[in-house]
C-alpha cells in the first residue's frame, strides 16, 4: 500500500500546471533560475515563483539588442509588496547584465493560494506561518487554536492564537 | 455601436467603480491609529488597502481610454467630476456607523462582483475576479460585527440601529441603473443592479433579525453621485486627500 507522502502525486490546479509548463518550455530557462533568488519581501523564505506571482519570462531579440519581459500577477489587489517585487526583479536581472527589462502586470487568472505547492507550504510552516489549508499551530503542532483577527501583519494573513502553547501565530489566508 | 463609443462607456463604468473604491478606501484609512483596538485598527487599514488596490486597477483601466493617469484621476479632479456613490463619501461616524456601512456594502459587493466576473469585458472581469475573493473575507468580518454589536450592550445595539436608520436612504443608489449602465448591460458588460436588490434585502434582513436589529421602514432616499452631485462631505475629504498634489503639483514620493 502506498501511504508515504513521497509516493503520492500531488494534484495541482490547471493554472499552476500551465505556469510550470511555461517555465519548462521557456527559451529563457536561465532567467527563470535567476529570478528564483527574488523572494516575497515580507516572507523571505518563499520565492516569487513558489508564491505564484511570477507568471512568465521571455526574451525577444530585435536588431541585435535583446529585451526581457517578465509577467507577474498581484496576490492581493492592494499588496504593497508588488512594487518591491518589480524592483527586485529589475535589479536581479540588471546584476546579471540584462538592462532592458520590462515588468508587466497581468490580472487574470486571479491569484489563488491553491498555487502554493506542498513543499512551499512546508517552508511557510517551518518559518512560523500556518499555511492556507491548516490552522495547526506552527510552533507546537497543536490543533487547538483560535482566530483572533481576520487580519494580521499583512493583508494576506490572519492572526491566530494557540490554546496549547499560548503563542500567537500568523495564518496565510486561503483565497 | 461604434467601438469608440463603447470604449468610452466602459471607461466611464470603470471610473464609477474606481471612484467608489478610492473614496471608500480613503474613508477607511481615516481610522488608522484611531480604531477601538489594535486588531481592528489593522483590519480596517487592511480592508482600506484592498479598496485602494481595486481603485488603482479600475482607474488605470479607465485612464487608458480617458488619456489620464490613475494619479491624475485621483488627485486632480474636483468633487463634481467624481462618480462615486454617496454612501461611500459620508464621514466615518462612530465605529458602529462604519461597520454598518461596511456590512451593507459587503453584502452588495458579493452579489455585484460575482456577476461582474461574467462580464464580456476581460479587464472588468479580471478585476471582479480578484475583488470577489477579497470581499468574502471583508463580509465575514463585518457580518460578525453585526452580531457582536447588535447582541452586545444596550449602547452598542442602539448605536448600530441608529447607524442603520441613518444609512438606509443611501442604499437605493446602489441598485439604480441609468442609460449608460443599461446600455452596457445590453452589451453583456455591466451588471444588472436592479436584479440584485431582492436577494440583497433578504440576506441583510436575515442577518439583522438574528442580531436584534431592525430593517427601517422609512422610504426616503438620496441619489446623485453618478452624476457628480455629491454631499458637502466629499469636497472636505478631497481637500485632505488631494492636498499634497494641489500644493506641490507633480510631487513624487
Amino acid at each position: 500500500m502506498l501511504s508515504a507522502a513521497s509516493n503520492c502525486i500531488e494534484l495541482m490546479p490547471q493554472a499552476r500546471f500551465e505556469m510550470n509548463q511555461r517555465r519548462a518550455q521557456s527559451n529563457a530557462a536561465h532567467l527563470w533560475d535567476l529570478l528564483d533568488a527574488v523572494t516575497d519581501p515580507e516572507i523571505p523564505v518563499m520565492s516569487i515563483w513558489e508564491l505564484g506571482v511570477l507568471q512568465d519570462v521571455c526574451i525577444t531579440h530585435n536588431q541585435g539588442s535583446q529585451a526581457v519581459t517578465v509577467v507577474i500577477t498581484p496576490t492581493y489587489s492592494g499588496c504593497p509588496a508588488l512594487s518591491v517585487m518589480s524592483q527586485d526583479i529589475i535589479s536581479a536581472l540588471a546584476k546579471a547584465g540584462y538592462e532592458n527589462v520590462c515588468v508587466e502586470i497581468r490580472l487574470a487568472p486571479a491569484w489563488t493560494t491553491d498555487w502554493l505547492s506542498g513543499a512551499t507550504k512546508n517552508k511557510l510552516r517551518n518559518y512560523g506561518i500556518a499555511p492556507p489549508d491548516s490552522t495547526t499551530c506552527p510552533q507546537c503542532g497543536s490543533e487547538c487554536t483560535k482566530l483572533i483577527s481576520e487580519f494580521a501583519s499583512t493583508a494576506c494573513k490572519s492572526l491566530y492564537r494557540c490554546l496549547a502553547c499560548q503563542e500567537p501565530f500568523d495564518h496565510f489566508k486561503s483565497i | 455601436m461604434g467601438d469608440e463609443k463603447l470604449n468610452n462607456q466602459i471607461a466611464e463604468y470603470a471610473l464609477r467603480l474606481g471612484d467608489d473604491a478610492l473614496v471608500f478606501g480613503q474613508r477607511l484609512c481615516e481610522w488608522c491609529a484611531d480604531a477601538p483596538t489594535l486588531e481592528e485598527d489593522i483590519a480596517i487599514s487592511n480592508v482600506g488597502l484592498d479598496y485602494l488596490g481595486r481603485a488603482r486597477m479600475a482607474l488605470q483601466y479607465a485612464g487608458k481610454t480617458l488619456g489620464r493617469t490613475e494619479d491624475e484621476l485621483a488627485f486632480l479632479r474636483d468633487s463634481g467630476e467624481f462618480r462615486n456613490l454617496l454612501l461611500v463619501e459620508l464621514p466615518r461616524g462612530d465605529f458602529a456607523f462604519s461597520m454598518v456601512r461596511q456590512y451593507l456594502l459587503d453584502e452588495f459587493e458579493l452579489l455585484f462582483f460575482a456577476q461582474l466576473c461574467k462580464s464580456k469585458d476581460d479587464t472588468l472581469g479580471a478585476i471582479a475576479a480578484k475583488t470577489v475573493k477579497e470581499v468574502r473575507y471583508h463580509q465575514r468580518r463585518s457580518a460578525n460585527w453585526m452580531q457582536r454589536l447588535g447582541l452586545g450592550t444596550q449602547e452598542s445595539q442602539a448605536r448600530t440601529q441608529a447607524a442603520i436608520d441613518q444609512l438606509w436612504g443611501y442604499m437605493p443608489e446602489l441598485f439604480e441603473m441609468d442609460e449608460l449602465e443599461a446600455s452596457l448591460l445590453q452589451a453583456g458588460i455591466a451588471v444588472d443592479r436592479v436584479e440584485l436588490h431582492s436577494k440583497w434585502l433578504d440576506i441583510v434582513s436575515a442577518q439583522f433579525a438574528s442580531a436584534n436589529l431592525q430593517v427601517p421602514e422609512s422610504d426616503w432616499q438620496v441619489v446623485g453621485g453618478r452624476k457628480g452631485v455629491h454631499t458637502e462631505h466629499l469636497g472636505h475629504m478631497l481637500g485632505e486627500m488631494q492636498f499634497l498634489q494641489r500644493a506641490y503639483p507633480g510631487l513624487e514620493w
